[in-house]
């Protein structure tokens, strides 16, 4: 099976080698995707249509608007997903709830009373999260963005899962919190979008907002914009990446987590 | 000699990489017992699609090609001081400029790339939860321990 596997691996690798040839070198401005009518226009028209100098917040928030929605959607999906499962007792398993440990637990020594960990941490997380909250609302003039800055913000709840326990993680941000916190941020995205429907332009088309936000034009209007759906995008995945955590390190059960 | 190296190596040595790294994973999908193992294997085949696009959108050296954040209003700031006052910050604002693109790295690659390592955490987010849940089940995450203890169960659900 293994050699079989290695065959399989190695002739695809001298294909995908033989291909590689015919590519175009590393670094060459002129090449198929880089010289592409598509790429271009977004470098050159950004800044005209938006005032947004970060091309790539630009392209992801508005050029590329339906696909970021959706991405933030497919995020919003696999937390309930992963709630879903693994909380779901299904006809016939044996399963009795909770994981069997495959190694007996040892009793843990560490329980937030570590001074140099804790001490630490306290400190580190409200930075962590302040440095979250610029990436999110700075995305469109320097790299960032909702992502980015959402991942941040969740990271640093992990973080205090971890360095002190799952129940002090939870007392800020409970189930409840995260899930209303997971759907306010879908429903920012969509709401901003069905706003410009309602005001007569296409879904997503944020230039039409100038009409209700007070002393822009369409461009700003769509900077504007961008921003807000950041922020929507910040809350699902900030939300969404600590229920992941704290649904799988306890097997969904939400309690006794590392 | 030295020319084959050149030109087959050097000059495409991200597709070297890139091919490398993507059959270690799709090596560790296909042969691996344990199935956290397998998603170790998903993973790298990931990045290594993630660094094949990334690397597609390199247009020169750093000292050439800028990351895509167009710094205007700066120079549209200076514009202005420097010129006097005929125009008002605002209309300096809306002037069209001529951009450069090849000055730029090409921004499409990035942003397919931010959304495809979104689907990332969310697929092996999913896929650990499902693996936990068969876990749960059957006590051990190796293949052939599951697909045995899958082959000796009655079959009930037909």
């Amino acid at each position: 099976m293994k050699f079989f596997a290695l065959l399989a691996v190695s002739v695809t690798w001298c294909l995908l080698i033989y291909a590689a040839r015919d590519f175009p070198d590393f670094a060459v401005p002129d090449s198929p995707a880089n010289g592409g009518k598509v790429s271009n226009y977004f470098l050159e028209k950004t800044e005209e249509n938006s005032h947004v100098p970060n091309v790539v917040t630009a392209v992801l928030a508005d050029y590329r608007g339906y696909d970021t929605m959706f991405e933030t959607v497919v995020i919003f999906t696999a937390g309930i997903a992963i709630m879903a499962i693994l909380r779901m007792t299904p006809g016939g398993s044996t399963g009795s709830g909770a994981l069997p440990p495959a190694v007996p637990r040892r009793k843990r020594t560490f329980d937030g009373s570590e001074l140099i960990v804790s001490g630490t941490c306290k400190l580190l997380i409200p930075i962590i999260q302040l440095f979250a909250l610029y990436v999110i609302a700075h995305g469109h003039h320097s790299p960032g963005g909702g992502f980015q800055g959402g991942v941040i913000l969740g990271a640093s709840f992990i973080l205090l899962a971890i360095s002190r326990n799952l129940d002090a993680a939870l007392q800020r941000l409970s189930e409840k919190r995260y899930l209303m916190l997971a759907s306010v941020g879908v429903l920012i995205y969509a709401g901003i979008g069905v706003m410009s429907l309602l005001l007569g332009a296409n879904f997503l088309d944020y230039g039409i907002l100038s009409q209700i936000l007070p002393a822009t034009d369409a461009a700003m209007a769509r900077s504007h914009s961008m921003l807000g759906v950041e922020v929507g995008v910040a809350f699902t995945v900030s939300a969404i990446m600590f229920a992941i955590y704290a649904n799988l390190s306890t097997a969904g059960e939400l309690k006794n987590g590392l | 000699m030295q020319e084959f190296l050149q030109q087959t190596i050097v000059a495409n040595f991200n597709y070297w990489i890139y091919v490398t790294l993507m059959m270690i994973g799709l090596y560790a999908m296909i042969s691996k017992n344990n199935l956290i193992k397998k998603l170790i294997g998903m993973s790298i085949f990931q990045t290594a699609i993630i660094l094949f696009y990334v690397s597609l959108s390199v247009k020169g050296t750093t000292d050439e090609v800028s990351i895509p954040i167009i710094h205007h209003h700066q120079e549209e700031a200076e514009h202005a001081d420097h010129g006097g006052e005929k125009k008002g910050a605002a209309a300096a604002h809306h002037e069209p400029h001529a951009i450069d693109p090849t000055k730029y790295a090409n921004p499409l690659p990035h942003v397919l790339m931010l959304t495809a390592i979104v689907v990332g955490v969310a697929i092996l987010g999913v896929a650990l939860a499902v693996s936990q849940l068969l876990y749960k089940d059957y006590g051990t995450l190796e293949e052939s321990e599951i697909l045995a203890a899958i082959k000796e169960l009655p079959s009930d659900h037909g």
